[in-house]
């Protein structure tokens, strides 16, 4: 009976493991074609694909770096925080992606000044 | 027995470790790619056609006209990077104005700054000292009849009286004369107006810093080492406050601090002049990115 039940679990554990390798498989072909295009200029199509490759693979971390620095070229850059904010979660040591976050940080800190007081007297 | 033992596991560190070098090539599969991002601007200047740099409560130094020099220097910046008409006019003497709209004590009355024509852009720094000119818009542009502006002192070998920040204080009160915004405004077709203080102070700091020495080993090898050391520098603080106004209104909508320095070597002479723009430089982005929408060039790197 027990042999019955760890094969049963061992299958699903099987099964779960293939599926996310063929979530992952799908998610790296959409991030692949991003960046082919992201290469060419075009930016739009490249942020379709990796919002594709987030889709699939929720964990995919380089796929939501790659969203990030598209959403940045596009000058959403509150978008952009969010992707780098996420992809750093998942993985943090991961030293390219902080690289790309710091120097996004620089850019969007210089936009949100603190120092500037709109509709405020001298 | 043993022999052959070793050759295996000889064999399956090598295999390992050519394992590990192809997954870390496998995993930092990574282009760079360049990116521009767009900034929007801060202020939404679409009800204006035109910018009025209006002019400056200056001080610190007397070795610069903090007042001319940055009325020219952003005249010339909104002409090439911004769809704002610049208009060019003579500097108002905001000091005057100040101290005539509200008692200012007789001993803070400094000196006005100096306000000779401040046509900037194709006539150049030359054009200083000069009085009157006739601008782009110059023709058929209303002249600036506003209240305190009268003839251009002269002002050039008086020290000004604005040394620090504290100084600055009895004339701040100018900017939020609605009444004198609205008559420029007026005079001028409702511009955006740009006007605001600018510091511009020497200073002088010594301290441990940091440099690279050459130096021989006994091979005569040529190496560089940091090498710390007490230095003795000195160098400029440019601290400006701009201050946008609505001409329509003649209300304030926005205004901004920066900070910037620069130290040089005691020994090494640097002209204040050459010191200010250096200083400009680096927070004219930060200005025009309030104005008008700017990109910013960078690299970032995809993954895979």
């Amino acid at each position: 009976m027990p042999i019955r039940i760890l094969t049963i679990l061992l299958l699903l554990g099987t099964a779960a493991t293939a599926l996310a390798a063929d979530a992952r498989s799908d998610a790296q072909k959409q991030v692949q074609f991003g960046i082919a295009v992201a290469q060419r200029g075009l930016w739009r199509e490249a942020i379709y694909r990796w919002e594709r490759a987030v889709q699939i693979d929720p964990k995919y971390a380089e796929a939501l770096n790659d969203l990030a620095i598209a959403y940045e070229h596009e000058g959403d850059l509150e978008k952009a925080r969010v992707a780098y904010e996420k992809a750093l979660e998942l993985e943090p040591n991961n030293a390219l992606i902080k690289q790309n976050y710091e120097l996004f940080k620089e850019i969007n800190d210089r936009t949100t000044r603190k120092d500037s007081q709109d509709n405020q007297n001298p | 027995m043993t022999g052959r033992l070793a050759r295996i596991a000889r064999t399956t560190r090598i295999l390992s470790s050519v394992a590990a070098i192809l997954l870390i090539a496998g995993c930092t599969n990574y282009y760079e790619i360049p990116i521009e991002t767009p900034i929007k601007p801060k202020l939404d200047v679409s009800a204006f056609q035109r910018v009025l740099v209006a002019g400056f409560i200056a001080g610190g130094t007397d070795d610069v006209d903090g007042n001319l020099e940055t009325t020219r220097l952003l005249r010339s910046q909104l002409r090439t990077k911004s769809d704002l008409r610049v208009i060019d006019t003579d500097v108002l003497p905001l000091m005057e104005v100040a101290v005539e709209d509200k008692g200012v004590p007789p001993e803070a009355k400094a000196e006005p700054a100096k306000t000779d024509g401040a046509s900037d852009g194709k006539e150049g720094r030359e054009k200083e000292g000069k009085e009157g000119k006739e601008g782009k818009e110059g023709k058929g542009e209303p002249k600036a009849e506003a209240r305190g502006e009268g003839p251009q002192p002269s002002s050039a070998e008086k020290a000004p009286a604005i040394k620090d920040a504290k100084d600055l204080e009895p004339y701040e009160h100018v900017f939020a004369d609605v009444e004198y915004w609205k008559k420029i405004g007026e005079e001028y077709q409702s511009p955006l107006i740009v006007t605001g203080t600018v510091m511009f102070t020497p200073h002088q700091r010594s301290g441990i810093v940091q440099r690279e020495e050459e130096v021989y080993d006994s091979f005569g090898r040529r190496r560089v080492v940091p090498v710390r050391t007490y230095m003795e520098r000195k160098g400029y603080i440019l601290q400006p406050k701009f201050i946008f106004i609505d001409g329509r209104t003649g209300t304030v909508m926005h205004s901004e601090n920066f900070r910037e320095e620069v130290l040089y070597n005691a020994n090494q002479s640097t002209p204040a002049l050459s010191s200010y723009f250096e200083l400009m430089d680096r927070l004219i982005p930060s200005f025009l990115s309030t104005l008008s929408s700017q990109k910013i060039k960078g690299t970032r790197v995809l993954l895979q």
